[in-house]
């Protein structure tokens, strides 16, 4: 994006912004698979380190949000430039409330392996959906680097995926804690993990809309699929 | 042919040939110029943006070996008609340069000159006139008390707003404006825009502008031109949004060269 400009230097500031997105959008997939890892292997000290790095991500978007406001400032981009910042804008915002959900995510483990009975709970069940969310951000991050809107419009299709993971997940807990009032406790925990997880898909989703925004100059958030399959042609 | 809305228009372009002698300087132009709105002309320098504003109120016949083919349509009435009287066009379609141009006379005769050819008022009359003039080109609180004072001691700006209010004063439908504030600073500029909001409540406005930002800002409808040819021409708001062809999107963008 943003080369050939006349100006040398807008195409360095566009191309710097991309960089940095991209280098948050990496950090947000490694603390979702690490955040994975914590879940899976009942990690505490992994699950302490994604917490640790969440700041790194919002001190991005802060820096991120900086950088566009100059260029807006000192550039008055249009049409592409203009859509292409609007987006960044946007998935900056995703990304970090991605990030929010991992250390959620990150927080309910330690929470669950300090309430010691984590053991007895369909935690690998979760694995499935997970796998889904974490595939689903790096799609989205190749989307992005590539500008690929028909792979932006495979991603949404994907997100429904997880949602019909999350709903058989909660079915499966609502059995546990019929079977075992005991389990109702840590049922809950892994209740807002799959939350969590979903919502990450969700953020995803929500990237892959701001790629068909920058290329076609058509907002297909909240379009019923249809309508961004017609867009994205 | 490119049709802006079903608005109505004031001026129809269709099939339109410029030639400088043997220089073909616009390419089959074609579009509409819609009532009470303002259209701006974008483009690189040579693109035939300020050539096609000449010849919307036929300025250019004052230059031999420059002629027009095709036909631009004012209400009907199509103005490359041989027939057509230039005097009274002109009246109608009033036309204000890049530099300001005060007549070397008081505030008040420049106002007043234009309005003695076309018609007989009495001082009173006259009075109202430049008043009204004067005011709609936001400008009379500014000299309402130097009015015998000379066209020539006011700013540029000022300067500029007063070849406006000229032009309104001979009540024309049509203002084309050819890049009215390049010479200008940025507060002028911006009461030069400020106007051009106000008088397109009553006037349709065309202006040439090297100047994006400003065309973005002002007008209704954009046209981007490029070697003499009409390349997009759609609502201001999508050219700068969404433009259709790359090549509106390369020069609005700056990725022109």
């Amino acid at each position: 994006m943003g080369d050939k400009h006349l100006s040398s230097q807008f195409d360095a500031e566009l191309n710097s912004i991309s960089t940095h997105v991209l280098e948050m959008g990496g950090l947000v997939e490694s603390q979702l698979h690490q955040a994975i890892y914590a879940l899976v292997h009942l990690s505490l000290e992994t699950a302490e380190q994604v917490l640790e790095n969440e700041n790194r991500l919002n001190q991005m978007e802060v820096n991120i949000d900086h950088e566009i406001i100059s260029t807006i400032g000192r550039r008055q981009p249009t049409a592409r430039d203009l859509r292409f910042l609007m987006a960044i804008s946007r998935t900056t915002q995703n990304l970090e409330r991605a990030g929010d959900e991992i250390a959620r995510i990150a927080r309910m483990v330690k929470s669950i392996i300090e309430g010691g009975s984590a053991r007895s709970l369909p935690i690998s069940e979760l694995r499935l959906a997970s796998d889904l969310a974490a595939g689903m951000l790096r799609k989205t991050l190749d989307a992005f680097a590539r500008l690929d809107t028909s792979m932006a419009l495979a991603i949404m299709k994907e997100d429904n995926a997880i949602d019909v993971e999350y709903d058989g997940f909660l079915r499966k807990l609502i059995t546990y804690m019929m079977e075992d009032a005991r389990t109702i406790s840590p049922s809950l925990d892994l209740l807002f993990l799959a939350k969590s997880i979903e919502r990450v898909g969700d953020h995803a989703k929500n990237i892959a809309e701001q790629i068909i925004f920058i290329v076609k100059g058509e907002d297909v958030r909240h379009s019923p699929l249809a309508k961004v399959e017609s867009v994205v042609g | 042919m490119t049709t802006a809305t079903l608005e109505k228009n004031a001026l129809e372009v269709r099939n339109l040939n410029f030639y400088y002698g043997k220089f073909q300087g616009l390419k089959n132009v074609s579009m509409d110029i819609a009532e009470n709105k303002v259209t701006a002309f974008i483009g690189p320098s040579g693109c035939g943006k300020s050539t096609l504003l000449r010849t919307l109120n036929r300025m250019y016949s004052l230059y031999p070996g420059q002629r027009a083919e095709g036909q631009i349509n004012f209400y009907g009435q199509n103005i490359l008609d041989a027939k057509q009287d230039l005097n009274l066009l002109r009246a109608r379609i009033g036309m204000v340069f890049q530099k300001p141009t005060p007549f070397p006379m008081s505030i008040y005769d420049n106002i007043a000159f234009g309005v003695k050819l076309y018609e007989n008022l009495s001082k009173d009359e006259m009075d109202d006139r430049v008043e009204w003039a004067l005011t709609k080109a936001a400008l009379w609180g500014e000299v309402k008390d130097k009015l015998h004072q000379s066209g020539l001691s006011l700013s540029g700006g000022q300067q500029q707003r007063l070849c406006i209010a000229r032009s309104v004063a001979v009540k024309p439908s049509v203002l084309l404006l050819d890049e009215p504030t390049s010479a200008l600073d940025p507060i002028s500029t911006g009461k030069v825009e400020e106007l051009v909001h106000e008088l397109k409540k009553d006037y349709t406005i065309a202006i040439v502008t090297h100047n994006m930002q400003q065309a973005a800002r002002c007008s209704d409808f954009t046209a981007y031109m490029y070697l003499g040819e009409l390349i997009e021409f759609g609502e201001t708001e999508q050219i700068f949004f969404k433009p259709k062809r790359t090549e509106t999107e390369d020069y609005i963008t700056g990725r022109f060269g």
